[in-house]
């Protein structure tokens, strides 16, 4: 294959659903291909995906790849890599874009390893430069402290994988038409390194935090498990859900799954409330999107307050029952 | 089991953001005067993991570190918690090399030391922030892989690990050799006690250099980077905080509503 274009969106379905991760994919697919003059295809693996494969036309693709396999509803990172590499040599897309998501965050750099390439991991901005029409990756490192940008030119294809919420959804323009073409892929046990035996979901009560308009978050300043039921009372009152940082979560008073930040949930609400937390980078990476952020924090040389909107020094129990009044007055 | 490690040493990543400083000409990050580099926090969790393994199933735990002769602060303090044995890989050949360098080093060091059960590594160094090389290593020895580890139980034919994952885990069953990528949820690394420092300092680490391990040398430092970093920069903090003011937290919460009501936040 000796003419690399294009840019290959793997996509990700949940439930039959196509993630909004994977339409924030399409969406910048869609400019840098726009910019390239170049084809967008997508890759969708799993069973009965024709209804996911129109919708991704209607998303921007022009060409969509779909593995059938009922071995394929759970996706399996070892098998994901065996299709990616030899997908990537029969179709030759010059970009191949992740989600940095479970699945992305693994698959992307054994595919690069495999197809002897590059990557960038959790870019949060993508551009093709104007001269050169290469494409430009842009990462914030060090935990957010600095941010570089990349460029590959030996190579024809590299692999990337973009932070989920750095640019909104794609939208759906039900006139646009594409090619679907199905293939069949062996899966062979050669391809199998490792047995996945099984998967657990934690239920969510109430609202998700991808999901949520307002969070009310905790950190180490909450000072135990108690407390954070008084986050749990503000949350309920303006119809939010509660997040953490990542102290509450090495301390045991909250469970992982609720870890807002680089290596947990990356958030955009309406309202993020920020409760002794003192604002590490590495968490304020996953919140940064939020439209208004409030800071309670008794500490007033505490980092948050130059991350937020609003700020209130104080000891967060008594300002917390006195505003948690003031909202339930205002809702009613 | 043998289990061998691979650490980075780092600026330390809990420094305060107004005291990172980078030169943006030469695109580098200014370490931070005396405040000392330190073991990349996900490795340290990664040298945890072994020794939880060692205790239960015995064997011998190796460190492995990339870096000038300083990086001998990190493998020291691995040998502190509890490690076995150490080991540098210094050469100026080495400099300049991007993870896919740094992951060929540690495979021909791997080669080297040749007989192994596991490899850990962070899930990403906490200052690049990539999380490529423990991939990448298991790629090249062509090792089953399991990232983001949060526990690692032995069964009758190999392991039973669990990865985090961002809506709780998964279970996955490995053969032995494999690599594994730790994650913070494994918990917090333990102190190193007093007769593990002294223990620790009495240990000799050698150093390998790019000979030593039968390094191609078009594989790594600058000339092999797969990719050139053309800017690096300090993002603007575009927030701008108004501090609520009032004599009482109550008058404080109540003035606070106000103003996000003013705003339509809430």
């Amino acid at each position: 294959m000796a003419n690399y274009q294009g840019v290959l969106v793997c996509c990700e379905v949940i439930d039959g659903q196509i993630t909004t991760t994977t339409k924030e994919l399409l969406n910048i697919g869609r400019r840098l291909c726009d910019e390239l003059s170049q084809p967008l295809s997508t890759l969708i693996i799993g069973t009965h995906l024709r209804e996911t494969a129109n919708e991704t036309i209607g998303l921007g693709a022009e060409k969509v790849y779909v593995i059938n396999g009922s071995s394929l509803s759970e996706p399996h990172p070892d098998v994901y890599v065996a299709i990616l590499t030899e997908l990537s040599h029969q179709i030759g897309p010059s970009i191949i874009l992740f989600g940095h998501t479970d699945i992305g965050r693994e698959v992307a750099p054994r595919l690069a390893a495999r197809l002897k390439t590059t990557v960038v991991m959790d870019c949060t901005d993508l551009s093709i430069d104007l001269h050169t029409k290469k494409l430009l990756q842009t990462k914030p490192v060090y935990g957010g402290n600095a941010v570089a940008v990349w460029v590959s030119e030996m190579y024809e294809q590299q692999v990337v994988t973009l932070r989920p919420k750095t640019v909104g959804p794609a939208e759906r323009e039900t006139s646009r038409k594409g090619d679907i073409i199905t293939l069949n892929v062996a899966i062979d046990d050669s391809m199998i390194r490792s047995k996945l035996l099984e998967t657990v979901k934690e239920e969510v009560k109430g609202v998700k935090l991808e999901e949520a308009k307002v969070i009310v978050a905790g950190g180490g300043g909450i000072g135990g498990g108690e407390g954070f039921e008084l986050l749990g009372e503000l949350a309920k009152v303006l119809g939010g859900t509660v997040g953490v940082t990542r102290v509450p979560c090495d301390e045991g008073w909250m469970p992982v799954s609720l870890e807002i930040g680089q290596t947990g949930h990356i958030v955009n609400p309406k309202l993020y409330i920020a409760i002794g937390i003192s604002g590490a980078l590495q968490h304020m990476a996953g919140c940064s999107g939020s439209k208004w952020i409030v800071a309670i924090n008794k500490d007033p040389e505490a980092h948050i307050f130059k991350e937020a909107d609003f700020g209130v020094i104080g000891d967060y129990r008594n300002v917390l029952r006195q505003f948690i009044d003031e909202c339930r007055a205002l809702r009613k | 089991m043998n289990i061998i490690v691979c650490v980075k040493q780092i600026p330390n990543p809990e420094i305060p953001p107004d005291k990172f400083r980078i030169d943006p000409e030469a695109k580098k990050v200014i370490p931070p005067e005396g405040i000392p580099p330190v073991i990349s926090p996900y490795d340290e969790r990664a040298v945890e993991l072994a020794i939880r393994l060692k205790e239960k199933n015995g064997g011998k735990i190796t460190v492995l570190t990339v870096g000038d002769p300083s990086s001998m602060s990190v493998v020291k303090h691995a040998l502190s918690m509890g490690a076995d044995d150490g080991v540098i890989l210094s050469d100026q050949a080495f400099e300049g090399s991007d993870s896919f360098g740094i992951a060929y080093i540690l495979t021909k060091a791997i080669q080297k030391i040749g007989s192994f059960d596991l490899i850990l590594c962070g899930r990403q160094a906490a200052d690049w922030d990539e999380g490529l090389v423990g991939s990448i290593i298991a790629e090249s020895l062509t090792l089953p892989l399991v990232s983001l580890v949060k526990a690692v139980d032995i069964i009758e034919k190999g392991l039973k690990v669990t990865r985090v994952t961002l809506e709780a885990y998964q279970v996955f069953a490995v053969s032995t050799p494999a690599v594994l990528t730790v994650s913070q949820e494994v918990g917090r690394p333990r102190l190193p006690s007093g007769w593990g420092i002294i223990a620790a300092a009495r240990k000799q680490v050698p150093v390998w250099n790019a000979k030593d391990i039968s390094a191609d040398l078009s594989q790594i430092g600058g000339v092999a980077a797969r990719r050139k970093m053309i800017k690096l920069f300090i993002p603007e903090r575009e927030r701008k905080c108004e501090i609520i003011g009032g004599e009482t937290t109550a008058e404080m919460a109540t003035q606070l509503a106000n103003r996000l009501t003013e705003v339509g936040a809430i």
